[in-house]
């Protein structure tokens, strides 16, 4: 038995406690969007937030979890796709297959939070999820585009409260 | 008797000629009449609802490469319609093949998604719009030529009324199909021909999109399979005790007899089961094979005297004799694994009466061919419903293994669908690789250093041989001289040279090949233009100036080439410490060229600090995704250099993950400056052609960098500091 907070719901499980996450996410709450790649924390597909720290969970069993921890799939990044990394994926069109992307979007959201005015090295260090169709320079690009999006909404934010 | 025999006999045998990197790949799709339905279409590629929306059915599938939506501008733009009621559906095989293949071919390969459909699809968009044209003429009593269509409105000016396409659509879809149609110059082009966004994003950000492996159905089990890891080899023998009595085990059997499967209520459960199978296997007759054997067996071809021969003009052998100046290299090419980010996986449902299959698939005509033998049913009891593919780069074309076992489990287990998911590992062990080949290069220059003979021996691997024997031509596979051809629009060699010899001694290792993201192109691209740097520097010439020489009767190889020698700023300085090289080659019918910038350190780390690279695929249907074509091909051409390589121990692959198989990660890409070219009246494919250029020109800087010159892949295994 397991009891996780996931998108901020508990969710009761009955599973194995060595059962990774990605499956208990995947196979027992339903939820398909963060995916199986590797199995060995390698590509990052399966990469969600606990308490905002982008982590692999395809290699952490569900027993090394408690419900006071927030776990976020990419289905709980925003309610209408409109997290800042999201809206940039669209306007650059990032993905192409698209399937590492929820790690990918998972992985950037969580850049920004970070540094949310991400240097180059900053992205090569934290952006390290695979993707065989090739989409790093606009992962890349979408990341900055993201970043600067954010830094306007806050000054205009600043700006309406002044 | 084979499916393609027993079809034969019926009578409804019809040879679908599919191209595959530029073979042509029989398989054996029958067509049979069959009611058409009750589909609101106007023709097989149109549908328009009453709302307006626009239905656009797609015979190719998407697997990231944009095809999708290039596929829908060009039937929406023939149509008129407006772009933002537009959305698309796939047909399935088994209505292709009731429908007498009105679809036509649904292979998604060889860069020939748009290429290969372009044709048909803008008539059908063409003919779509005259019908709708002229039943809103008829229900109007005017002539049709006195009515004009603008996104998604017809209009007869002349009484001032115009009518949406949902609202004449039914009675379109009820006229007959025009005869003659026209289509537009692409110079006239609207919707086509614009970077338009894709119509597929949104649902990859959100989680929503749905995958071959995230399918799901009432009463659905999960399996997991291992399989022989020596090709060849069987199930000798397996104790499956304890994972039949763990929790949610519902079935352990074994199929085709080199495979061992759990089937369980979820497909950890099944994998953790199968884990603690003992399996004996017996490993058959390649136990013993290793990489160091594969290359000895390959050394051997080098020399042989029987050999294939793919390109010959001339006498090499007596222009070589008579070189100011012989020059000779070896180089090698090893396995290497597509790598898709979704393991191959596929569902199934059989009874006596159906069999039905969800998978990821480039082609499901392929598909259901491999099903339905499976099945024990005759094919129109069988289907293919298209998932969403989480990369294909040739694998889910090469081989439908994994639907055939998904198949088999099903059929064990009448009524209840099974999805069957390769982990990771079984998924690298059981690729259908890259195949390996070598080539011995012999050029001959005269006292002014020009190029008057060339012989390049290929030995190695033939992928026909491997997957579709009875497709070689007397023995021989033409697709192994890929881009090296005198001619044909597909791939042609690109240099003017008096005396040349290109043939392939065919040595072919137990493991099974495939068509890999480029195919043979890859490594004939590397040999060829490596090699020609070589002699370039061998004549003391510049490689440029050296290639230009021999180029002049190939003036679309030369633009594409120039193109990059421009943007590049060759010959002009650089940043201290950074070189440049430079490659071009023609294949899948584009021209492609690129100039690499890279700098290698005291330490012998490479940094790829530019890549120029410029494309000429004719006509350009969405500029856009033509560039993230390019960029992604550099991604996977440079992953291949860096990183890619399969090796063998004791007949089998020794990586079987990410972590010990790498490829490219965001630190390691480039910046790509992407030049489409389009020169006009002639379609290319842009999927896989820059792959070609990305490794030669990357290797030819790495030898202006270091005088090094790396006749071997890939270069993590090598020393790359200064000679």
């Amino acid at each position: 038995m397991a009891r996780l907070n996931i998108n901020g719901k508990i969710h009761n499980i009955d599973v194995e406690p060595d059962t990774p996450l990605l499956w208990a996410i995947r196979e027992q709450i339903g939820l398909t969007g963060t995916k199986y790649g590797c199995g060995v924390a390698a590509c990052g597909a399966c990469t969600v937030h606990v308490d905002g720290v982008p982590t692999r969970s395809c290699s952490l069993p569900v027993s090394s979890f408690t419900e006071k921890q927030k776990i976020v799939t990419i289905e709980g990044l925003s309610k209408t796709v409109t997290h800042p990394i999201q809206k940039a994926w669209l306007e650059l069109d990032v993905p192409q297959c698209g399937y590492c992307q929820s790690g990918q979007i998972m992985a950037a959201a969580a850049l920004l939070v970070k540094h949310p005015e991400p240097t180059d090295a900053q992205i090569n260090e934290e952006m390290s999820n695979i993707c065989r169709c090739g989409t790093y320079n606009r992962i890349r690009a979408g990341v900055k585009l993201a970043a600067k999006n954010a830094k306007g909404a806050k000054s205009n934010n600043k700006a309406q409260r002044a | 008797m084979t499916i393609a025999q027993k079809l034969s006999r019926r009578g409804f045998l019809a040879g679908a000629a599919v191209a595959t990197g530029g073979l042509s790949i029989g398989f054996h799709i029958p067509t049979a009449e069959a009611a058409v339905g009750d589909t609101p279409e106007i023709n097989a590629w149109v549908v328009v609802k009453p709302d307006d929306t626009v239905v656009i059915r797609v015979a190719r599938v998407e697997m990231g490469q944009g095809t999708l939506t290039g596929l829908a501008q060009l039937v929406a733009e023939e149509l008129d319609a407006d772009w933002s009621k537009v959305t698309t559906e796939y047909p399935t095989p088994g209505q292709n093949v009731a429908r007498k293949r009105i679809w036509g071919d649904f292979q998604t390969a060889g860069s020939r998604g748009i290429r290969g459909s372009e044709d048909y699809v803008r008539k059908g968009g063409a003919a779509a719009r005259l019908m709708l044209m002229q039943a809103a003429a008829n229900q109007w009593k005017v002539p049709v030529g006195e009515v004009t269509t603008s996104k998604g409105v017809i209009t007869h000016k002349a009484s001032g009324r115009s009518l949406r396409y949902g609202k004449v659509a039914l009675a379109a879809g009820k006229l007959e199909a025009p005869k003659d149609v026209k289509i537009k110059d692409p110079k006239d082009w609207t919707i086509a021909g614009k970077p338009l966004p894709r119509l597929d994003t949104k649902a990859k950000l959100d989680g929503s999109q749905i995958y071959s492996i995230d399918f799901k159905m009432p009463g659905m089990l999960n399996a997991a399979i291992k399989e022989t890891p020596v090709p060849g080899g069987k199930v000798k023998s397996f104790d499956a005790a304890k994972a039949e009595k763990m929790r949610g085990v519902k079935k352990v059997l074994v199929i085709d007899g080199n495979a061992v499967v759990v089937v369980a209520d979820t497909w950890y459960r099944a994998k953790t089961a199968l884990d603690v199978v003992n399996i004996v296997w017996d490993e058959g007759a390649n136990a013993s094979v290793s990489t160091a054997s594969i290359k000895a067996m390959l050394t051997e071809g080098l020399d042989a005297k029987q050999a294939f021969v793919g390109n010959k003009k001339g006498d090499v052998e007596t222009a070589i004799a008579g070189a100011t100046k012989k020059v000779e290299a070896v180089y090698r090419y090893p396995y290497q694994h597509h790598m898709t980010m979704e393991p191959m996986n596929a569902t199934a449902q059989w009874t006596p009466d159906k069999c039905m299959v969800w998978t990821s698939t480039q082609n499901a005509e392929a598909a259901l061919a491999t099903a339905v033998p499976a099945s024990g049913l005759p094919i129109e009891k069988c289907d293919v419903i298209r998932m969403n593919l989480g990369g294909g780069f040739g694998r889910r074309s090469s081989s439908h293994d994994y639907v055939r076992q998904t198949v088999l489990v099903a059929k064990e287990m009448p009524g209840t669908p099974v999805k069957l998911i390769w982990s990771r590992e079984q998924d690298v062990t059981h690729g259908t690789y890259h195949p390996t080949t070598m080539c011995k290069l012999t050029g001959a220059l005269d006292d002014k250093g020009n190029v008057v003979g060339l012989h390049m021996r290929i030995s190695g691997q033939s992928i026909l041989a491997g997957l579709r024997p009875e497709a070689l031509v007397e023995g021989r596979d033409p697709g192994t001289f890929q881009g090296l051809n005198a001619q044909g629009p597909e791939g042609q060699f690109g240099y003017e040279i008096p005396n040349l010899l290109v043939d392939h001694a065919m040595r072919n290792p137990p493991f099974r090949p495939g068509f890999w993201r480029g195919v043979n192109n890859n490594q004939n691209s590397i040999y060829l233009e490596c090699f020609i740097d070589e002699m370039a520097h061998a004549a003391g010439q510049d490689p440029l100036e050296f290639r230009r020489k021999m180029m002049k009767n190939y003036p679309k190889h030369l633009a594409v080439l120039n193109t990059v020698a421009e943007k590049s700023g060759w010959g002009k300085p650089t940043a201290p410490g950074v070189f440049r090289g430079i490659s071009q080659h023609m294949g899948y019918g584009s021209y492609v060229a690129a100039v690499a910038e890279v700098s290698v350190s005291d330490k012998g780390a490479l940094k790829i600090h530019r890549i120029v690279a410029a494309t000429d695929c004719g006509h350009v249907v969405n500029p856009q995704q033509v560039a993230a074509q390019i960029e992604g091909s550099f991604a996977y051409g440079l992953s291949a250099l860096l990183y890619g390589e399969m090796t063998v121990k004791n007949g089998r692959m020794e990586q079987e993950n990410f972590d010990t198989y790498e490829v490219m990660k965001m630190a390691d890409m480039p910046p790509v400056e992407s030049y489409p070219v389009p020169s006009g009246g002639f379609w290319g494919g842009v999927g896989e052609p820059t792959i070609f250029v990305a490794a030669p020109a990357v290797l030819n800087a790495i030898f202006a960098a270091t005088g090094k010159r790396l006749r071997d892949v890939p270069l993590k295994n090598f020393d790359l500091r200064k000679a």
